[in-house]
């Protein structure tokens, strides 16, 4: 897995927040949303980045745009360290670099028509004359699967849906080369969702985009991603082929997320392994592995000891990364889709 | 089902009034649930689903919501007809409600123990230190950690998982007979929500009570319900017996319901069926089946009159004329990985 150049990568990447309190709101204590994440991600590729509210998954997201600033590690797109690029020499960057955000009607401005909308990120960069900008935004609608009438009309006159289109469009304006997605169908009907999720795919065929595809829905991130990784309280757990991920849970986090996907099958006998208690917080995390208080299979080294992301593949299976102190045995909690069980077990 | 069902829904149409006309966002939608069963209530924002919950309970927006027509029978009483008395002892007596947002059916200034409390202080003749005991017992049976320190502190104290465990401990303090589940996991994690369909249920099997889960989840109306109707555009495009809806969904729009989600089972990256187009708007809503503008079966006769719901199969009808011509469904095999 290491022939062509990663298009981007992040290590160690921590971001740090100040709680305040107090009268003098003094920084009380630090919350760490994001800490420590490294990540390679391949042109043309999605990686998924899924897990529970609070995990840090959009803050990552927004990281890496530089929407709010890292207090640690390195963020290297197509060579270049954003994390401490100064304001100006980051913005010829950021045409290749966009985002998609989960609620369309709050994310555009309602008060400009979808031209408009559109038209600013050319001219943001000073791209091409007005002619040749809506000229622009005309293909852009094409692409989207919008009328180009729709330049004229606000937000608040489409389906969330569209605006999700409109949302898409605005991001693809400057022919980027990674999109980062952040819950982008999860306000959408099923019905929208399926055409937005198509669209995505679509457009990543034909124009080789990579993705950081941020959601909490666990078969939505399965359908579009190529490699998964979950997180959990600011740092990866497991990082893996898509498939394997769900063949092969490693983590108990994994595993009790996977277990706890509603699947539209009714009585569907799966084995359930439903996590008790609820997501510590980032501001206090506990010591160890982040996980131990809702673990079944907790023992003293993971009170004490963060286990760090090691690779548990061999050379020639695609590469599996866990931050699990053990190799937990595959049969202690069976996998939701029944896949044959004929793991390794060096250890429990 | 010859025994009389606890809750019946017969033909309710609900409207909203604004500037001078009257939209039916509910139009002409009935249903059974049986004593201890779920039923469960699907479908996309605007389908009314929640508007059909909130009449049941007589709790829609005022003065803008009215009731236009049909009957709501509850323990054999109508409640469409019943005063405002009435409702009172129903409401948080034999019918419990628990709602999508644990934060906002909360009141943020006011202990657990006390909100607790009150629900049951007004229903049942106790003294307060009996009425504290129980609550402790409630907040217990619904799982929450320590109760007898939980029920000193405020709803913005613990988390929403535990928020959702206090408002079920509120809609059970009158062992009700039904509970109304408005999207009660909607905002909750994956986790979170699989603990909170599981006290549900278990709840349900210790006390007997009949459940309405709306939801606009297919993934929760499998694992937990009994029967679901699937709504759409205020009326009722199908209705049976879960595993008859999953499995052999009649009506077009079920069917693409099922298609376009994506599963566990769904090969990676491939292009997901979708359903085209969108619902019309309430004020223009086509003569005929509300579903022709997106059915991918429609034909001109669709567009005449609206369809009635036929017999399919035990307990399972559906509103489509041409259900009988449609190519038979082929479920997504959990074989084809």
């Amino acid at each position: 897995m290491s022939s062509p150049a990663p298009i981007l990568e992040v290590r160690d990447l921590k971001t740090h927040f100040p709680v305040r309190g107090g009268i003098w709101l003094r920084s009380v204590a630090t919350c760490k949303a994001v800490d420590g994440v490294s990540f390679q991600l391949l042109p043309g590729e999605t990686l998924g980045l899924v897990g529970e509210s609070g995990c840090g998954k959009s803050t990552l997201g927004k990281s890496i745009v530089r929407l709010l600033a890292p207090t640690a590690g390195s963020i290297r797109f197509e060579g270049v360290d954003l994390a401490t690029l100064g304001r100006k020499k980051l913005k010829p960057i950021r045409r290749h670099l966009q985002m998609i955000f989960q609620d369309p009607a709050e994310s555009l401005n309602a008060r400009h028509t979808v031209g408009q909308i559109l038209e600013e990120p050319f001219i943001i960069h000073g791209i091409g004359s007005a002619e040749e900008r809506r000229a622009s935004i005309d293909t852009l609608l094409d692409k989207v699967g919008l009328p180009r009438a729709a330049a004229h009309r606000y937000p608040f006159e489409f389906s969330g849906g569209q605006r999700q289109r409109i949302g898409i469009a605005r991001a693809l304006a400057l022919q980027p080369r990674l999109i980062i997605c952040d819950e982008p169908v999860s306000a959408l009907d099923v019905s929208i969702q399926s055409q937005v999720l198509n669209l995505l795919l679509d457009l990543q065929r034909e124009f080789h985009l990579s993705y950081l595809f941020i959601t909490h829905n666990l078969a939505v991130v399965k359908h579009v991603s190529d490699r998964i990784a979950v997180m959990y309280l600011g740092r990866i757990v497991e990082l893996s082929d898509a498939e394997d991920l769900y063949a092969r849970p490693r983590h108990p986090y994994t595993r009790a997320l996977i277990a706890a996907i509603p699947e539209p099958e009714p009585r569907a006998t799966r084995p359930r392994f439903i996590g008790t208690g609820d997501l510590p917080s980032p501001i206090n995390p506990p010591p160890g592995c982040p996980f131990h208080p809702r673990c079944p299979h907790a023992t003293d080294l993971c009170r004490r000891e963060p286990p760090p992301l090691r690779e548990t593949s061999s050379a020639a299976e695609p590469s599996h990364a866990v931050a699990c102190h053990y190799d937990l045995l595959p049969a202690a909690i069976p996998s939701p889709l029944g896949a044959p069980q004929k793991q390794e077990s060096r250890d429990t | 089902m010859s025994e009389a069902p606890l809750l019946e829904v017969r033909d309710l149409a609900v409207g909203f009034e604004s500037g001078g006309t009257v939209a039916r966002a509910v139009d002409g939608v009935s249903f059974r649930v049986a004593r201890g069963k779920t039923l469960g209530i699907v479908g996309e924002s605007g389908c009314g689903k929640s508007v059909t919950a909130f009449s049941i309970m007589r709790l829609l927006p005022q003065p803008h919501g009215k009731i236009l027509g049909g009957k709501i029978l509850f323990e054999g009483q109508d409640l469409v007809q019943a005063s405002e008395a009435e409702l009172h002892r129903v409401r948080g007596g034999r019918i419990g409600m628990v709602f999508q947002e644990p934060l906002s059916a909360l009141n943020p200034v006011q202990t657990i123990g006390r909100q607790v409390m009150e629900a049951l202080l007004l229903h049942k003749p106790l003294t307060k230190e009996a009425a504290w005991a129980e609550a402790i017992t409630l907040l217990d049976k619904v799982g929450i950690p320590s109760p007898e320190v939980r029920i000193r502190e405020y709803p913005h104290q613990l988390s929403g998982g535990m928020r959702q465990r206090v408002v079920i401990a509120m809609a059970l303090s009158c062992n009700p007979s039904l509970l109304i589940a408005d999207e009660p996991t909607t905002a909750l994690d994956v986790t979170i929500q699989a603990q909170i369909l599981e006290l549900m249920l278990s709840l349900q099997r210790d006390l007997g009570m009949a459940i309405v889960l709306i939801t606009h989840d297919l993934g929760v109306i499998a694992q937990v319900c009994d029967e679901a109707v699937v709504m759409y555009a205020g009326q009722v495009a199908e209705y049976g017996p879960v595993e008859a809806l999953f499995h052999r969904p009649a009506h077009p729009y079920t069917r693409g319901l099922l298609a376009s989600i994506p599963r566990l089972t769904t090969p990676r990256k491939s292009r997901l069926p979708t359903i085209e187009g969108a619902v019309p708007a309430l004020n223009e809503m086509p003569a005929g089946c509300r579903y022709q503008n997106r059915c991918p079966y429609a034909e001109a006769r669709c567009a005449l009159a609206p369809p009635p719901l036929e017999a399919v199969g035990e307990g399972h009808a559906v509103s489509c004329i041409r259900w009988r011509e449609l190519p038979e469904f082929k479920p997504v095999s959990p074989a084809a990985v």
